[in-house]
């Protein structure tokens, strides 16, 4: 179903963090735009779709491809390049990659952790994904998170374990992390950078529906505020378009932020 | 050439307790999942395994026979966490040595190399070099004079491997998206085995392969080859079969009791590989 030509409707929640990942890979030009996840590949696919023409980006396998949609291809898909796991790290090395990665817990400082829970890494009390990337991810490219459930369990004071380095630790690695560049941080709640004191977290604009009241609530640490806090800007109706007609018109985008449960 | 075509079991007969291990594939992708089956029947214990992992560590855990898992993941793709090796490491059974995904690869590569180490910027300031005892840094010896990880060796005692297609004397093709690094796998190890779909004279092996960019492992790199269609179920195999999603589902769920996992274990575990293989067709 088209929205040309009509005003545009209301965008859902889920939407707005689209647009709010989109706006993360703003003036990176020619570069591997690699957002892991759902929201995250759908907000890459409009970044490329509009403002980011350069873009590259990856079926979810082992190719780059030219499409707009993010799932599925109906038509086949468009290869620009071969591109399989061992390319991947030769993106990640040379610099040429923003990526998007989820988290389990962030602290202030952008210090990530998705491998475990609890204090004895050789008895976890959760196990979770493991280091996968995220060593490598934030020492040697542009990194940021993409946290679908903003809660006091994610944005904690100390994280269990460092799997992606946080700005201070960057700080203290001095030249040896000259290639570290943690951009933003894109929740369920609202949109944050690290514009803070010493680098710390801070909240730059709530998505629609949300107060400061809600995110203070549901962050672990005290955090930062941008002067002003703003509105997180809304998909317009071309945006939407794309959005619902091309890129992700199976809807999976409100599976991961349902409207009821943000709104 | 010589024929180096063999079983599972004569490839379980090479492997000893307290080995160190590495298996091919990534994830719940192209892993050597008849090979994974056979030492699971099997009395080894007291493995190291070092992968990509997916189901071939889960299982081995589930079955009590890894000590130490040498890993960045542990993952069935569209299930991301791991079930059987979720419970394993919670209970502490099994450790697990931390790698960055990207080092492993160096280290694999190290190894291959006969080198001690390769340098790297991945881990600088991140909790592997508290976790991971075998990291280490270095230093440049040149002007720039930087810190960087020295990611080890990780030679292998046994490398196993899935591809496609093969021949008798071990060369061999994949024909799905990603070789991943399986060529480091064979090449870091002492003692090489590779399962495949089908074996073809090797005078047919580039027109099924298509292009010579796929037939990437040679026999200088491989000891042993098992013949069997169907040896990666239930992870995927592309082009001839994608992840068997409700058999993977089915195994997901054998975590959740032991009864469950009993049940499993009788149904899919304790039984030949060929009876296996039978069910599982008469399943889908």
């Amino acid at each position: 179903m088209s929205n040309e030509g009509k005003a545009p409707q209301r965008a859902t929640r889920a939407e707005v963090c689209v647009v709010a990942v989109a706006e993360c890979f703003r003036g990176d030009g020619e570069i591997l735009a690699n957002p892991i996840g759902t929201i995250p590949m759908i907000g890459g696919r409009l970044a490329r779709a509009t403002f980011e023409p350069d873009l590259v980006m990856t079926d979810g396998e082992a190719a780059l491809v030219r499409n707009d949609e993010a799932f599925e291809f109906p038509g086949g898909t468009v290869l620009e390049a071969y591109n399989p796991y061992r390319a991947m790290f030769d993106m990640v090395w040379s610099g040429k990659r923003h990526v998007i990665m989820s988290g389990s817990q962030l602290d202030a400082y952008g210090n990530h952790n998705f491998a475990a829970i609890g204090s004895d890494y050789g008895a976890p009390r959760v196990q979770l994904l493991g280091f996968r990337g995220a060593p490598g991810n934030t020492i040697q490219n542009t990194t940021s998170y993409w946290i679908p459930s903003h809660s006091r369990q994610v944005f904690v004071e100390h994280v269990d374990v460092v799997t992606g380095i946080g700005c201070d630790r960057a700080a203290e690695l001095g030249a040896a992390a000259r290639y570290f560049s943690l951009r933003r941080v894109v929740t369920n709640l609202c949109v944050m950078d690290f514009g803070g004191p010493a680098h710390r977290l801070r909240l730059v604009s709530l998505h629609p529906g949300v107060s400061l009241e809600d995110v203070v609530a549901a962050t672990g640490f005290e955090l930062a505020l941008a002067e002003p806090v703003v509105a997180s800007r809304p998909p317009d109706a071309h945006e939407l378009r794309l959005i619902r007609d091309v890129i992700d018109p199976g809807g999976l985008r409100e599976r991961e932020v349902p409207e009821t449960a943000s709104a | 050439m010589r024929d180096k075509r063999c079983s599972e079991d004569d490839v379980v007969a090479e492997i000893a307790s307290g080995m160190t291990i590495g298996i091919g594939g990534w994830g719940s992708r192209r892993k050597p999942m008849s090979l994974v089956r056979a030492i699971a029947r099997s009395p080894v214990t007291g493995l190291t395994v070092v992968s990509y992992g997916g189901p071939d560590v889960g299982l081995l855990c589930a079955t009590g026979k890894v000590r130490k898992v040498v890993s960045a993941f542990v993952s069935l793709d569209s299930i991301p966490l791991e079930p059987h090796y979720r419970a394993a490491r919670q209970a502490g059974r099994v450790e697990e040595e931390p790698w960055d995904e990207g080092l492993l690869l160096l280290g694999l590569q190290a190894a291959a190399w006969r080198l001690p180490f390769l340098p790297s910027r991945v881990g600088l300031g991140s909790d592997l070099l508290r976790l991971n005892a075998r990291l280490s840094t270095v230093r440049s010896p040149f002007d720039d004079g930087e810190e960087l990880v020295a990611a080890p060796a990780l030679e292998l005692d046994v490398a196993l491997c899935h591809l496609n297609v093969g021949d008798a004397g071990g060369n061999a093709a994949f024909l799905g998206p990603d070789l991943y690094f399986d060529d480091l796998f064979l090449r870091a190890a002492r003692r090489r085995f590779v399962s495949v779909e089908r074996v073809v004279p090797t005078a047919e092996l580039l027109s099924v392969a298509q292009t010579e960019q796929r037939m990437r492992v040679n026999r200088t790199m491989v000891d042993g080859v098992v013949e069997r269609a169907g040896g990666a179920h239930f992870t995927s195999c592309e082009p001839e079969y994608r992840r068997d999603e409700a058999f993977q589902q089915r195994y997901a769920t054998s975590a959740r009791t032991p009864d469950d996992w009993a049940a499993f274990r009788a149904d899919w575990l304790d039984v030949s590989e060929s009876d296996y293989q039978a069910r599982r067709v008469a399943l889908s």
